[in-house]
């Protein structure tokens, strides 16, 4: 009697629910949120307050992007805020000396830039066989040096910004902040790019099952090389756009928020074993952390509270990360000894 | 043996004084080769780079070796590596910002009793770390006036928040102690003070702190920022949001960078001293402390170069001086 | 066979690293005395040692977690959270020596609940301790808020700052002598360390062997967040000062010196004198920097280069190693196959 492969309609179904439970349940948890919150302070849906949490969010939302394809293939990239703070006082500096030079150029340039970052962890990872967690930790700390030697005390001010790329932080197209317009076009990129493409799917295998990956023809080296190159694209487009969200860019900029991506990515429904997640869930991960520090200021809570809860949170999404594969894990099992 | 006619020694020793007390005159030789070590809150922080500046401005006219170190947060323990480094240089004097006022007092005790001088500005240390504290204006003063500029544009009646920096600063805490004090008083009786946040002198977090501020306070009619970076923040978020004229917004600021914010309306009136000149009193009052010349007692004088004479008050605090008040009118003459 | 011969070039290996360290720490004070006439002092060597006690001392039972595979960012954290409970507490006037206790017992709280989450739900160690991470930290806030606590009695101060008489020794570094001395002897010379190599190094075959894992690994955590709270005491009393963010970022210098140390994140390896070598070299080099006022970014640059370069270098000696034998093999296949 033949096996049952895993792979049956009723494996898909139940490995389709299981993504659709961790989107459904996050959307669930925003709608609650706000509906709770909005009753104790209706100034919580007002356009103001939604533009302001809609362009907190993008900058965090952009970086999951990147982060998700990473922490799909079991790796991790916490040299992302380095990578952010240089290209945002890069991109503040060729407004500077370049005056009249085009908002596309800068962002084109500040991706670039990015992009060589994250090639440089790229070999180190890939090439140098240095573990993910060890090489970005490094980077973390060598951009980031390099970053406050560069600026040193200077900064960026908005006044040295032209108002054209200011705007994409500022104006809105339909209630919807043009920062925010890009999120979601990339968004919808990668989601289509991560599901319907060969090498999109080759993120998920890696993660999965390293091993098998290897066996099945892929060629894994190339695919984190190229995850990483992605990820300090990204961040170095999430520079350029943080100078026109915030424009005052100094060395500080971005210190930190790697944390708070990596938070958002897990919550999101990307388990940090790889293999599992999505990018809408990884974005909607980051818009539940983001409503609920919303929540917390509207209802005044002292801010202090925010990093327990952020830290409780994650436990609890870890938590339930790992009980839903026991569940799954479990079921498949029982199939096999029916056959 | 001559002796020299009374009257002329009288009047050589005059116009001697005379001349000592204009311009660039020390009436008191310096040591020479000194070597000083300036200590920022930070050294990427924007306004501590102007102050430095122009500590190591004097240090040049003084003909001083004046270098500047520091950490990049602004945490407690942070400046004591760079106390520690001067100590084992050897230097002559130490001129710091303080982080924290108490963690740092052991170590520059332990300066201090290595005959290294320790002079203290814009954020004291307590009293026994330190000789002489160069004050930007009197915090009482600082505490008043903002206190008042907030309240001629609300109309001495609303709800209104404090953006700070970090929340140990010792000059923050001050004024803050000092414009609470202000307010006791019957004629701010309507304004209440609903809440204090902490920036922590990062841009983006005072950003975000002031979008806390306007959220979870409908009512708030106004808003103090007594720190530069808090300020610029606030006044960015607040000109491109519906609040702008509505939420009244004051502090301590540099002029260029809220020149625009002056100009288009958000803000009214602010106020600051020049920073650099924080820096230079400070230089030329420890170079009198490192040759001797003074010990930090109240009403002892010394030179300070462009700033003329300057008087040790109590506590070893030396006054730069009344702040200034930008507004709209005067704001296009200043450059820092 | 083949086995054998692998143990004993890991065993070469093992030693070789060490070796190396300790050549590039006899460099580091050769420079340093060379580039700084006040580097040999007593007085620098003082501020040096003290200067990374705190470090020092997370880095100790981090550098055995390390060891069994498993990894713990949330150190920094519960220093933090060790040096709030110590002021809010103080502020209370309890007596010091139950202020004290309390702390250590609550940080050996927290590395319990680090363990348990990471050893009974089989949660990976890294994003468990990346949120709590925040949730320790969150609770140092929770606990004293703004505030910052400073007058502590001053014998305690002194323990802080003081030397050993007569020595050039912080009193608080005795603290780490004393315990990494106790971890030399636990890894290398007991049984239980023999077993943290096996569930590092082979953890099938450690569960196979009858050895409670579970239980080790949890012990860790609680060591670890022990060390970490006392960490924390000794932060505060060097500095007087109790701050809900004392410590923050210390878990990545930690982690640095561990895995500079020899300690590889596939576990199995390492030793607890080439985390200390580690831990001293990179305090010569941040003080040398320092007294030759490299602004402090540069130790960044240094510190993030060397963890690099720790790895990266035995790894491209690896693979020299690998292509030199195949180059050998196929030299011999030749030869084999001309000869017949």
């Amino acid at each position: 009697m033949t096996k049952q492969p895993e792979n049956t309609a009723e494996g898909q179904g139940w490995l389709n629910a299981l993504f659709r439970s961790r989107e459904t349940s996050l959307v669930l948890l925003i709608a609650v949120l706000t509906a709770v919150t909005t009753t104790l302070n209706p100034r919580f849906l007002s356009p103001q307050s939604l533009k302001d949490l809609m362009l907190n969010v993008s900058i965090i939302a952009l970086l999951v992007l990147g982060q998700t394809v990473i922490i799909l293939m079991r790796q991790i990239d916490l040299s992302i805020s380095s990578i952010v703070g240089i290209t945002a006082f890069l991109s503040g500096t060729l407004f500077i000396n370049h005056p009249g030079i085009s908002g596309y150029v800068v962002i084109a340039i500040a991706v670039l830039t990015g992009l060589l970052l994250g090639a440089v962890n790229a070999a180190l990872i890939a090439w140098g066989k240095i573990p993910a967690l060890i090489t970005t930790l490094g980077t973390l700390y060598i951009f980031r040096g390099a970053n406050y030697a560069w600026v040193h005390g200077r900064q960026v001010n908005a006044v040295n910004v032209p108002g054209s790329f200011l705007a994409i932080g500022t104006s809105t197209v339909a209630g919807v902040p043009i920062l925010t317009w890009i999120v979601l076009i990339l968004l919808i990129l990668f989601s289509i790019g991560l599901r319907q493409y060969r090498a999109g799917r080759e993120y998920y295998a890696i993660g999965s099952n390293p091993n098998a990956a290897v066996l099945a023809g892929i060629n894994v080296s190339r695919r984190i090389a190229i995850g990483f190159i992605i990820s300090g694209a990204i961040a170095g487009l999430a520079g350029a756009l943080w100078l026109a969200r915030f424009g005052t860019v100094d060395a500080t900029a971005a210190e930190g928020i790697e944390l708070t991506v990596i938070t958002s990515t897990v919550v999101g429904g990307v388990a940090i074993t790889g293999g599992v997640g999505t990018v809408v869930g990884a974005v909607l991960g980051a818009l539940l952390l983001s409503v609920f520090s919303s929540t917390l200021v509207f209802l005044r809570v002292p801010s202090f509270w925010q990093q327990a809860f952020q830290g409780a949170m994650l436990l609890v999404a870890i938590a339930a990360d790992a009980y839903l594969a026991y569940r799954h894990a479990l079921r498949s099992r029982v199939k096999w000894s029916h056959v | 043996m001559t002796r020299i006619p009374l009257m002329r020694t009288i009047a050589v020793v005059c116009s001697l004084s005379f001349l000592g007390t204009i311009g660039f005159a020390q009436d008191k030789p310096l040591k020479k080769d000194l070597k000083f070590t300036v200590i920022p809150k930070n050294i990427n922080n924007p306004y501590m780079v102007i102050q430095s500046g122009g500590a190591t401005d004097a240090c040049k006219e003084l003909g001083i070796e004046g270098k500047v170190v520091g950490p990049s947060e602004t945490g407690a323990s942070a400046q004591v590596p760079y106390i520690n480094t001067a100590i084992t240089q050897r230097q002559n004097a130490i001129l710091i910002a303080a982080n924290d006022p108490n963690a740092l007092v052991p170590y520059l005790k332990k300066a201090m009793s290595q005959k290294i001088s320790v002079v203290t500005l814009d954020s004291d240390t307590a009293p026994e770390g330190r000789e002489i504290f160069i004050n930007q204006a009197s915090a009482e003063g600082i505490g008043q006036s903002l206190v008042q500029t907030l309240a001629k544009q609300i109309g001495s009646s609303g709800d209104f928040a404090i953006l700070s920096a970090t929340p140990n600063a010792t000059n923050q805490n001050t004024w803050i102690k000092y414009m609470q004090q202000e307010l006791k008083k019957p004629e701010y009786k309507e304004m209440k003070l609903v809440k204090i946040a902490y920036g922590n002198d990062e841009d983006q977090k005072s950003f975000t702190e002031t979008q806390g501020l306007l959220q979870a306070y409908p009512n708030l009619k106004g808003i103090i920022s007594p720190t530069s970076v808090g300020i610029a923040a606030a006044a960015r978020y607040i000109s491109t949001s519906p609040y702008k004229g509505k939420v009244a917004l004051t502090g301590l600021g540099t002029p260029n960078q809220l020149r625009q914010f002056v100009k288009d309306g958000t803000i009214k009136e602010f106020e600051l001293w020049n920073p650099a000149d924080v820096g230079y009193l400070a230089a030329y009052a420890a170079a009198q402390l490192a040759s001797g010349n003074i010990q930090g007692k109240e009403g002892e004088t010394f030179a300070a170069g462009k700033l003329g004479t300057r008087t040790v008050g109590k506590d070893g605090v030396v006054l730069l001086g009344p702040p200034t008040v930008f507004n709209a009118d005067n704001i296009d003459k200043f450059n820092f | 066979m083949s086995e054998g011969q692998s143990s004993t070039r890991r065993l070469v290996r093992r030693v070789s690293w060490e070796t190396i360290l300790a050549l590039l720490l006899v460099l580091a004070l050769v420079g340093g005395a060379v580039l700084n006439k006040d580097f040999l002092t007593a007085e620098n060597w003082a501020n040096l040692l003290a200067n990374f006690t705190e470090i020092a001392l997370m880095a100790l039972p981090l550098s055995l977690i390390v060891i069994t595979n498993e990894i713990d960012l949330s150190v920094a954290s519960i220093l933090g959270l060790s040096s709030s409970l110590l002021g809010a507490l103080w502020q209370y006037k309890l007596a010091m020596p139950l202020v004290l206790v309390t702390c250590l017992v609550a940080g050996a709280l927290c590395g319990w609940l680090n363990g348990f989450l990471i050893v009974r739900f089989r949660l990976p160690s890294l994003a468990v301790t990346i949120g709590t991470l925040a949730l320790f930290r969150g609770f140092a806030y929770i606990i004293l808020g703004d505030k910052a606590i400073a007058d502590f009695p001053s014998e305690y101060a002194e323990f802080g700052i003081g030397v050993v008489p007569n020595t050039f020794i912080p009193t608080p570094f005795v603290l780490f002598i004393v315990l990494a001395l106790i971890f030399w002897i636990l890894l290398h010379h007991t049984t239980i360390g023999r077993r943290i190599y096996a569930i590092g190094g082979n953890p099938t075959a450690a569960r196979f062997s009858g050895i409670n894992l579970n239980r080790l690994k949890l012990l860790l955590y609680v060591a670890s967040g022990l060390i970490s709270a006392l960490a924390g005491i000794v932060y505060t009393f060097r500095f007087s000062s109790s701050r809900a963010d004392n410590g923050t970022g210390f878990e990545l210098s930690a982690i640095a010196a561990v895995f500079l140390g020899g300690v590889t994140v596939q576990g199995g390896k390492g030793t607890v004198t080439g985390v200390v070598l580690s831990l001293l070299l990179i305090g010569i080099i941040n003080n040398m920097l320092t007294l030759a006022d490299v602004a402090s970014e540069i130790l960044r640059i240094v510190t993030g280069s060397l963890l690099i370069v720790s790895v990266l270098l035995p790894n491209l000696i690896a693979k020299t190693r690998e292509s030199w034998r195949l180059m050998r093999r196929q030299r011999e296949i030749a030869r084999l196959g001309s000869a017949s």
